[in-house]
């Protein structure tokens, strides 16, 4: 991608970036498709169930099956809702998911945009999404949804900070928020070069802050099935209601992208000796162990309740990733210069 | 200048395809989905009972002061950040700074800690 990005833009090539784009949306597409059916089958596994196995060979095409039966729903918008603000909401929420995957580098050929301001692109656009969240439930005009949209925003908004702090650390070391210069500057031939050792720390705030932001189990609260009604896409049915559980699905693909980024070195092997296998599988791999961990982190943990998770964001979480930012300055001030 | 501003193009491609994929499924859906709107349908969900008063109703006054301290403490990273790229070409006196820039912040969370802002009730 990156080379011919350096010459002036003719229309025939940005048609090309344009094609390779929906390429790249239908790839997203089919890995939440995959996700989903994965997810499923792990935690079926974890509890010694078979998980989905009707539709298609082993299941596979259940999530296909549940996408055309979502797609051919009825779409209800309730009398007293707020109909232009309920049909941006879900749009809303799904935008920002997709547009942050522009700056994630695959190779050190293979990217989108190389944003000097990557990390802080990233950071940035995955705020809106919570917009979109309180937006969704205030216009539905009922009582669930709203408590439940000011309880997920109340969620977010308390995770975003200590994970946009934890990746300080990151930053401090590497010296650039560009994505493509933070994973160079993890090449050391071995893993232990890779940002996840000095940075243990950060990367324990960041995983348990990013498990919370993508609202999933153990701080599923905002949809918790068991105790409130669904929450804030309550009065969502048909594809509306997809578009929001697509924008979570594409923060999982994003976080355990970005992930791999910043905590395990990108496309660099763990041992110079590896260096045979190629880049793009070492990305994928990495990439592949940080999304089963998550769905592993769903199946193994119980649900905290909502006083547990205000306190453990502000109290722990935030010093803890305050400290880090220090102690990372300090070490490079000691050390390093 | 011009790898600058074409990685910006792309990023604005991203952004389209963002908002053209929901306009492309809804309308795509639109021609296979019923469309039967009765009345009991269109009422608000509360259960199955009748919606009582209104949608919008009061809610707590905590979820404003958790995002008064968002305010602050995401400006917060809006100077760490800038100061994260540059601070191996600055000294030991930005550090010292920053220490300070952020004890003074801490010093505003330990308010709100004692105030029992952070205490969901």
């Amino acid at each position: 991608m990156g080379a011919w990005l350096d010459e002036p833009l003719t229309w025939g090539d940005a048609l090309a970036v344009f094609l390779w784009a929906v390429l790249f949306l239908l790839i997203v597409l089919g890995f939440v498709t995959y996700a989903i059916y994965y997810e499923r089958k792990v935690i079926g596994w974890m509890q010694l169930r078979v998980g989905p196995n009707r539709v298609g060979p082993f299941g596979l095409l259940q999530t296909v099956a549940d996408i055309f039966k979502l797609l051919i729903k009825e779409d209800t918008i309730p009398r007293k809702a707020d109909r232009l603000l309920f049909v941006i909401a879900p749009a809303l929420a799904f935008i920002p998911a997709f547009s942050v995957l522009a700056v994630i580098p695959y190779t050190e050929k293979l990217y989108f945009a190389d944003l000097n301001v990557g990390l802080l692109y990233y950071v940035a656009l995955s705020g809106i999404t919570t917009l979109a969240i309180v937006l969704g439930g205030w216009a539905s005009n009922n009582k669930y949804a709203l408590l439940g949209g000011m309880r997920s925003a109340a969620q977010m908004i308390s995770y975003e900070v200590p994970l946009v702090i934890s990746v300080t650390g990151v930053i401090l070391l590497s010296g650039s928020l560009n994505l493509r210069d933070i994973v160079a500057a993890q090449d050391g031939g071995w893993f232990w070069n890779w940002n996840l050792f000095p940075q243990i720390i950060g990367f324990v705030v960041f995983i348990i802050a990013a498990v919370s932001e993508l609202n999933r189990t153990p701080f599923d609260l905002p949809e918790a099935e068991s105790e409130l009604v669904a929450g804030y896409h309550v009065e969502y049915s048909g594809f509306r209601f997809a578009f929001f559980m697509l924008a979570e699905y594409v923060y999982v693909y994003a976080i355990a992208a970005l992930t791999t980024v910043l905590f395990l070195g990108g496309w660099h092997a763990p041992a110079p000796f590896l260096d045979v296998v190629p880049g793009i599988l070492w990305f994928l791999l990495k990439f592949a162990f940080v999304v089963f961990s998550l769905f592993w982190i769903r199946a193994s943990f119980p649900r905290v309740r909502v006083d547990q998770l205000m306190s453990l964001g502000w109290k722990v979480l935030l010093p803890v990733a305050l400290l880090n930012v220090f102690l990372t300055a300090l070490y490079l001030e000691l050390f390093v210069k | 200048m011009d790898h600058y501003v074409n990685h910006y193009v792309v990023v604005a491609i991203f952004i389209v395809l963002g908002i053209l994929l929901p306009v492309v499924a809804l309308t795509v859906g639109r021609l296979l989905r019923p469309h039967k709107p009765t009345d009991p349908k269109q009422s608000t969900y509360e259960s199955g009972n009748e919606p009582v008063g209104e949608g919008q109703v009061k809610f707590n006054i905590r979820y404003y002061l958790f995002a008064l301290m968002f305010v602050i403490f995401d400006v917060e990273t809006v100077f760490l950040y800038p100061w994260a790229v540059a601070y191996n070409k600055l000294g030991l006196f930005v550090l010292v700074e920053m220490i300070i820039f952020a004890g003074m912040l801490l010093i505003g969370l330990l308010y709100a800690w004692k105030k029992r802002v952070l205490k969901w009730i």
